[in-house]
């Protein structure tokens, strides 16, 4: 089976860290970090992804910058994105769905429904 | 005469021929009549047998169907056994997730609380466990300063640092819990602060975290928060006490330094 590579994009190491552990129970998965919006960029330009975890506040370029920049480049439109954030706002999530995310998770992340939403979104048993 | 005579014997004769051969009639009618009767009895006896046989069929089978209801009674016993169990293994392995998934968050906590010997750098593992683990959105950390036994904000989200203002160790919800060295929980929303989490080494107070609003799509605390509380009482507390002794130590060696270098110039 194919292994499924994911970018989580997120400034704070411990809640990388977190969504690292929660998320190395899905088989067939790798999981590579991304510290902010430039780094995921980077790391999405050079690497092939099935899936981007972006957080919103991060420094250097935000998250819904690397969202935007995400869906602009043609070869990343498919690729499913999750946001994971503080801002619980409708606004604010009509605002990252609109730039093309495909989910809106909240802090604190709830482990369970997280890897649900993962397992769906990657097609995974 | 004579033949008169011997018409009337002839007639005699011949009447009784006729009464034989009646008797022989009669005879073999009854005869008839009887292989009748054996034929009908014959075929009422081989009915009668057959009935037996229904009648054991019957039973057999009535017994074959109490035998089936009986295994499916025991089936459906089974079965509402094995669901039972069932449901018991999917509500442990619910249950087994949770703890799996509070394991986690606190092992997260507590390997990044230990993961440097910097005071700052504390602060904002801090910061982070609070606003994305516990999900705060107004709070601050306060250290104590054992000189003046106040309790200053070091760190705070969500406000000004200087909008926390000190406190006395020992008064109001963050002093007294800091002093009590109990977890405070508020009563009721809105006065004072949510929850205290008093940090301290053993017995020796080091400050407080004091959550005063928590982000709007969190509804309340849960069973994990209150762990997290827990674990940042002593390990977070630990962390910055750690971080304090190394970053004073590291002074006094530079100062230590300092000194030898004068003597030895």
């Amino acid at each position: 089976m194919a292994r499924h590579r994911i970018l989580i994009t997120e400034d704070s190491p411990t809640m990388r860290q977190l969504l690292v552990f929660t998320l190395k129970r899905l088989k067939d998965v790798d999981l590579v970090e991304a510290q902010d919006g430039m780094d995921g960029l980077r790391k999405l330009s050079s690497d092939p992804f099935d899936l981007a975890l972006i957080d919103i506040n991060m420094p250097v370029m935000d998250g819904l910058k690397l969202i935007r920049l995400i869906r602009e480049e043609e070869s990343l439109q498919d690729m499913p994105i999750v946001v994971i954030t503080t801002e619980g706002g409708q606004e604010d999530r009509e605002r990252a769905m609109a730039l093309g995310a495909n989910e809106y998770v909240t802090k604190p992340v709830q482990a369970n429904q997280l890897l649900r939403l993962v397992r769906s979104l990657l097609k995974l048993e | 005469m004579k033949e008169r005579e011997l018409f009337s014997r002839a007639e005699d004769v011949l009447g009784l021929f006729r009464r034989g051969a009646e008797f022989t009639r009669e005879l073999l009618g009854e005869n008839e009549r009887l292989r009748r009767k054996v034929a009908e009895l014959e075929t009422l006896e081989s009915a009668t047998s057959e009935d037996a046989g229904w009648e054991r069929l019957r039973s057999e089978l009535v017994s074959r169907v109490e035998g089936l209801e009986r295994e499916r009674r025991e089936a459906l016993t089974r079965l509402e056994l094995a669901e039972a169990e069932n449901d018991n293994f999917a509500r442990r392995y619910l249950e087994v997730e949770d703890e799996n998934n509070q394991l986690v968050n606190l092992y997260v906590a507590s390997y990044q609380l230990h993961s440097t010997l910097d005071l700052a750098e504390v602060l904002t593992i801090v910061v982070e466990i609070v606003i994305n683990l516990i999900g705060a959105e107004v709070f601050a950390i306060f250290a104590l300063d054992e000189n003046s036994g106040m309790l200053a904000p070091v760190a705070a989200e969500g406000a000004d640092l200087e909008s926390f203002g000190e406190v006395p160790l020992g008064e109001g919800p963050i002093g007294s819990a800091v002093a009590s060295g109990e977890i405070h929980c508020a009563e009721a929303e809105g006065v004072g602060p949510l929850v205290c989490i008093p940090l301290r080494v053993q017995d020796r107070p080091i400050g407080a975290i004091s959550i005063e609003k928590l982000l709007q799509q969190k509804e309340g605390f849960s069973a994990l928060d209150y762990e997290l509380f827990t674990m940042l009482a002593a390990h977070a507390a630990t962390a910055m006490f750690a971080a304090q002794l190394y970053s004073q130590s590291a002074r006094k060696l530079q100062t230590i330094r300092g000194f030898l270098e004068l003597l030895t110039d």
